[in-house]
């Protein structure tokens, strides 16, 4: 399909997906708390000052409000704009412009002006860290009409779907999960896009499904694994893009196999595996055999204590615990 | 400074195009053919019409709550305006907005909206994009005294001049934060020197003389175009309305606190009254010029509601419509 291709870790997926739209179309810029320093944005910004300069590669005060504002601001008045939000929970000072402004723009105004904005959160899980440096928070803009929202798994995606981000006319939460940075893959060299809206089937199977995103898509494919050497066949469905969903894919693949367990990074109450739930019970209840099982975080704040972590943050045994469970085994 | 007599003529047409037309509202939102917000900017016009004027048309404007006379002032379309508030189709938001939300990008403005301060760091962006492309072009963000609580004025402020933007900060202070008087949202009231901790040029005028507002702005954006932007400028002024409506009647209580003596000492500050004085009195137009000139003006806004009226709400089965751009 594609010329050539080669491995790449996740950071650097991103990275060429950067400088190879800013150099496609001067309307790209970066700007974003800590551009200029991989402490803040891994490799992910590499080389991109020296290749576009400090007019296209902006680094910023701490101003969540005002810098993504301006990103907003900017796509309105014509540029493409991608603001990255080094920890996502820094993001929260940046609601007005995200939620108030970002998402409504294109509606309010009847269509008149349109925010082709990439609003970049990074999620960075696990690492003693505590409440205010590990949420997950893209359940809360799943929530917003106005807001897509992408949440990549491989390199293969990342860079795909940042392209796809930027040249989308709409604003694009592009969240990502820190953990996954030095994760390789392999990855075409061109230019090239996946399209927003599509998840993707990582491994098929018959007897459940489990619907995943992010770094629980490697949980779910680990104990889908294991679940084989039981004689369980797990389809595992990597959703990609949260919103719009990939409903077709979720539906199909739940019409075949009769179970569903969502496994999500973020809390469990009105998360993605709760509107998931939903859309399963209320489209295609009749094909379902057993209820719905969400793992997911609890609803408790991240603890700081990596013994506290070990149970907070769900992996492959929790998910082979719920389709054990949905098995009656 | 120098000003032509077209360009006064054209400052008086301007504010009297939106007294016109804010005054025109009035019946209609007491009668409830009019329902949505509607933030009446009376007695404000001389600030919407003389920053306005010292711009291009291709320059970008952002408003807020209170915006149909920076919307008229920066050229965007009467009739569309009056549908809009109507809640029309044929609005310049397609009645999707109502008054808090008029945009007609094609001059320029670039869009409003009720969140206090939350257009300012749009402008901020409209202006980096500006200073990214290099394509001359000011920006003007125009906020009320209340927006100065915010601390997105602050980040702005300091990005804003840390990367030199072609920006003017437009604070109408009309004393009044919606029913809170300045006093007490402030501990000073000398809003035109936040600017100054950031090392912009900063400056109080008065906002009811159109030509002391269309000087400064005047300067300020030729400051803001030979790259020494940005500018913070202060307009004094006062609205005559409520906050909200033609009066401050929300759920039947009169809420308009301010005193009658000061409301009364600012009706003979009247912006447009002071500018047709100067004109009699400079013999730049004759009492017969100004009466025919107000009678057009009638008429424009007669014919803008007539539009409205006659134009289509938007249909039902468009409801969602616009959420996404393809």
């Amino acid at each position: 399909m594609y010329s050539r291709t080669r491995k790449l870790p996740y950071s650097l997926a991103i990275n060429e997906a950067l400088h190879q739209t800013m150099e496609s179309d001067p309307d790209v810029f970066l700007i974003g708390q800590g551009v200029k320093s991989p402490w803040y944005v891994g490799n992910t910004a590499r080389g991109l000052l020296d290749a576009f300069g400090p007019s296209r590669v902006i680094d910023t005060p701490v101003s969540e409000n005002a810098i993504t504002g301006a990103a907003v601001g900017a796509a309105i008045a014509g540029m493409r704009a991608v603001v990255v939000h080094p920890r996502i929970d820094f993001m929260l000072y940046a609601f007005d412009p995200i939620i108030n402004e970002a998402a409504n723009w294109y509606y309010m105004n009847g269509g008149k002006a349109s925010v082709p904005v990439v609003i970049w959160g990074i999620i960075n899980r696990k690492g003693e860290q505590a409440a205010q440096h590990s949420q997950a928070l893209q359940a809360m803009f799943m929530h917003v009409p106005g807001l897509k929202v992408v949440i990549p798994s491989t390199p293969y995606d990342a860079k795909g779907l940042m392209v796809a981000g930027i040249r989308d006319n709409n604003p694009v939460l592009f969240i990502d999960d820190r953990c996954l940075y030095n994760i390789e893959g392999e990855v075409p060299e061109e230019l090239y896009e996946v399209p927003i809206g599509k998840g993707v089937i990582r491994k098929e199977g018959t007897d459940v499904t489990i619907a995943a995103s992010s770094y629980m898509v490697y949980e779910a494919l680990k104990a889908a694994d294991k679940l084989e050497q039981e004689g369980i066949r797990a389809e595992i469905i990597d959703l990609r893009s949260l919103k719009p969903l990939d409903e077709a894919l979720l539906f199909a693949s739940v019409k075949k196999t009769g179970r569903i367990v969502v496994a999500d990074g973020g809390w469990k109450t009105c998360g993605v595996a709760a509107e998931i739930s939903a859309l399963v019970y209320e489209n295609i209840f009749h094909a379902v055999k057993a209820p719905v099982i969400r793992v997911t975080l609890p609803d408790t704040p991240a603890p700081a204590s990596a013994v506290l972590e070990q149970v907070y943050y769900p992996g492959e045994s929790n998910i082979i615990q719920a389709v054990k469970k949905l098995m009656k085994i | 400074m120098r000003i032509t007599n077209t360009t006064l003529r054209d400052l008086y047409h301007s504010m009297l195009r939106i007294r016109y037309c804010e005054e025109s509202l009035v019946k209609p939102i007491e009668s409830g053919e009019v329902r949505c917000p509607v933030h009446l900017c009376t007695g404000q016009e001389a600030v919407s019409a003389g920053v306005c004027a010292a711009l291009k048309q291709d320059d970008y404007i952002f408003g807020n709550h209170r915006s149909h006379g920076h919307y008229l002032a920066k050229g965007g379309g009467m009739k569309e305006m009056v549908a809009e508030i109507y809640g029309k189709e044929t609005g310049c938001s397609r009645g999707r907005g109502g008054s808090m939300h008029l945009i007609d990008p094609q001059v320029g403005m670039l869009g409003s909206a009720p969140i206090v301060a939350g257009t300012i760091s749009l402008a901020l962006g409209a202006a980096l994009a500006s200073s990214i492309r290099k394509d001359k072009r000011v920006t003007v963000s125009f906020f009320g005294d209340g927006a100065t609580g915010e601390g997105v004025l602050c980040e702005s402020l300091n990005f804003a001049a840390l990367r030199r933007l072609p920006l003017i900060f437009a604070c109408e202070n009309n004393f009044y934060s919606t029913h809170l008087p300045i006093s007490e949202i402030r501990v000073s009231n000398r809003i035109f020197e936040i600017g100054k901790p950031f090392g912009e040029q900063s400056f109080r005028v008065d906002g009811n003389d159109v030509l002391q507002v269309h000087a400064q702005a005047k300067k300020a954006v030729a400051l803001c175009r030979r790259g020494k932007g940005p500018v913070f400028l202060e307009f004094l002024t006062y609205r005559m309305h409520g906050h909200v409506g033609p009066d401050d009647n929300i759920q039947g209580s009169h809420t308009d606190i301010r005193p009658k003596k000061e409301i009364e000492q600012w009706r003979r500050k009247d912006p447009i009254v002071k500018l047709e004085q100067l004109l009699l009195k400079k013999n730049m137009m004759t009492k017969a010029e100004i009466v025919k000139l107000k009678s057009l003006v009638e008429q424009e806004v007669r014919e803008a509601h007539a539009f409205a009226l006659k134009s289509p709400f938007p249909k039902k089965e468009e409801l969602n419509k616009y959420v996404f751009k393809d």
